[in-house]
């Protein structure tokens, strides 16, 4: 499977972090989307004519809609999700993507916006996201469609990670970061800039003292 | 040998992608200017019209406030098979001088660059020499070896890596590291940093590497992984400004060259993104 990547982009990110938890290999293609735009390009319109990124390729398959690539990784693993709550929050990773990635553009990379309409309406999908995972977690669930990890967590986790990197804070949403905290230490997790592992879960380096750290 | 901060040099857009015809609103020292494309080449101006002047170098548009003297050199740009990379601006709401002198921090590679400049438990830093060069007035640190898992992009497997740190400008650092496909020449990699105000600054990294395998996307996006690992810890740094008074923070062996930018910094009377007084 490839996948035409860009590094810093959280839709990517997302496909990468799911193809790890599932052990699934991509071969990744960079693509210059920051600074060279070439997913606008005549080259990668043969690929994917939208123009934009991620795009996974297998085969004689090709799809270029975060959701739908998350779909097609999960399909029979414990992270495949049916059902309308599941498309409620796929497609609810675009509003975040919108807003909060927007921000994060704006503030990280010049790209022109409204950068307190784009952190105000950020805030509103976390205070959403905030509320469902309170909603989930009186029903004892640590993630949004039960108690195990599945594409609708993997699709929103990037855009929030990433909402201090535009200037929107995580500070005031005590059940979002537990829920972050829950998928950055699953077996398997890979990081990207600005999403780091939890180096304080790595056992201490030096001789195994007998199971006193486990 | 002190110098006001409008008469140097600053990078403010990539040579080859200059903005389209409205330009580039940008700040520089706190102050507005536009950067765009003229009939004969880039142009620079103040918010009342004053035209900048302008010099093209290591990939980037440079203008001054003041009167500029000359940009430093970096004489491996112009050797032959390297490949010159414009990685691109990123915007770091840091102090200008915060971003030079985290680049020039090695022993933060195991925990923020994890698995690729550094690893744990590989976290020693060994003993390395650091000097102000009178006769270039510049800040060099040699002799620094590290433990690297993946030192660059065309890097195979782990390596020892020698490094070796220049400062030759308030806001630039160029580092010289241990080319993985050719062992005898020295990588090159500058961050060249763009003071938007005291506490907000526009990075644009570049490099000159000796690298034939690798796609120019992937020497881009390699650099920009690394260089955003960083961005998330110097946001939040504090105190914001980079003291240049010692009783702020502690500094340990790994710090060298930090102690001798800060020193001279002030010897040099840069102050813009500085704290002079220990809060």
């Amino acid at each position: 499977m490839i996948l035409y990547d860009y590094v810093l982009s959280a839709d990517c990110y997302a496909v990468r972090l799911l193809a790890a938890l599932t052990g699934q290999r991509l071969e990744t293609r960079a693509v210059d989307f920051y600074p060279g735009a070439a997913e606008k390009g005549a080259a990668f319109r043969a690929i994917n004519p939208a123009g934009t990124l991620p795009v996974l390729v297998d085969g004689e398959v090709t799809l270029a809609e975060p959701a739908a690539i998350l779909m097609y990784l999960a399909t029979g693993t414990s992270f495949a999700a049916e059902g309308a709550s599941a498309q409620e929050w796929l497609a609810r990773s675009r509003h975040f993507a919108a807003a909060l990635g927007g921000a994060r553009q704006h503030d990280m990379l010049e790209v022109p916006g409204d950068i307190d309409a784009l952190r105000a309406e950020g805030s509103l999908w976390l205070r959403i996201l905030e509320a469902a995972l309170f909603e989930a977690g009186e029903e004892g669930c640590g993630f949004l469609l039960g108690d195990t990890p599945t594409i609708a967590d993997i699709a929103i986790f990037p855009h929030v990670a990433l909402a201090p990197d535009g200037g929107v804070e995580l500070g005031a949403w005590p059940r979002i970061r537990l829920w972050m905290r829950r998928l950055r230490a699953l077996p398997g997790f890979i990081e990207m800039p600005g999403i780091h592992r939890l180096h304080d879960l790595k056992p201490e380096p030096g001789p195994d003292y007998g199971g006193a750290a486990a | 040998m002190t110098r006001d901060k409008r008469d140097e040099w600053y990078p403010v857009a990539i040579a080859a992608m200059l903005p389209p015809a409205r330009g580039r609103d940008t700040l520089l020292l706190g102050e507005p200017i536009r950067v765009r494309a003229g009939d004969s080449g880039p142009q620079v101006e103040t918010a009342e019209g004053r035209a900048l002047p302008v010099t093209i170098a290591y990939g980037h548009v440079w203008t001054c406030l003041g009167t500029p003297g000359d940009l430093f050199p970096i004489p491996e740009a112009a050797q032959p098979g390297r490949r010159l990379v414009d990685v691109g601006m990123v915007r770091v709401k840091c102090s200008p001088l915060r971003a030079v002198e985290n680049f020039l921090d090695i022993a933060h590679f195991p925990f923020v660059h994890t698995d690729i400049l550094g690893s744990e438990p590989h976290t020693e830093v060994y003993r390395y020499d650091v000097r102000i060069r009178d006769e270039v007035d510049e800040v060099w640190a040699t002799k620094v070896r590290f433990y690297q898992p993946q030192a660059a992009k065309s890097a195979e497997g782990g390596i020892e890596t020698e490094y070796m740190y220049r400062v030759p400008h308030p806001t630039c650092s160029v580092l010289y590291k241990t080319s993985p496909p050719m062992p005898g020449e020295w990588d090159v990699i500058a961050l060249f940093v763009q003071p938007l105000t005291e506490e907000l600054c526009d990075v644009w990294p570049w490099m000159a590497l000796y690298d034939d395998a690798s796609s120019m996307a992937e020497m881009i996006q390699f650099q920009q992984m690394i260089f955003l690992q960083d961005r998330s810890i110097l946001e939040n740094q504090i105190p914001r400004r980079l003291p240049l008074d010692p009783g702020m923070e502690s500094p340990t062996r790994a710090d060298l060259t930090s102690i001798a930018y800060r020193r001279w910094l002030k010897r040099r009377g840069y102050t813009y993104g500085a704290q002079l007084v220990a809060a």
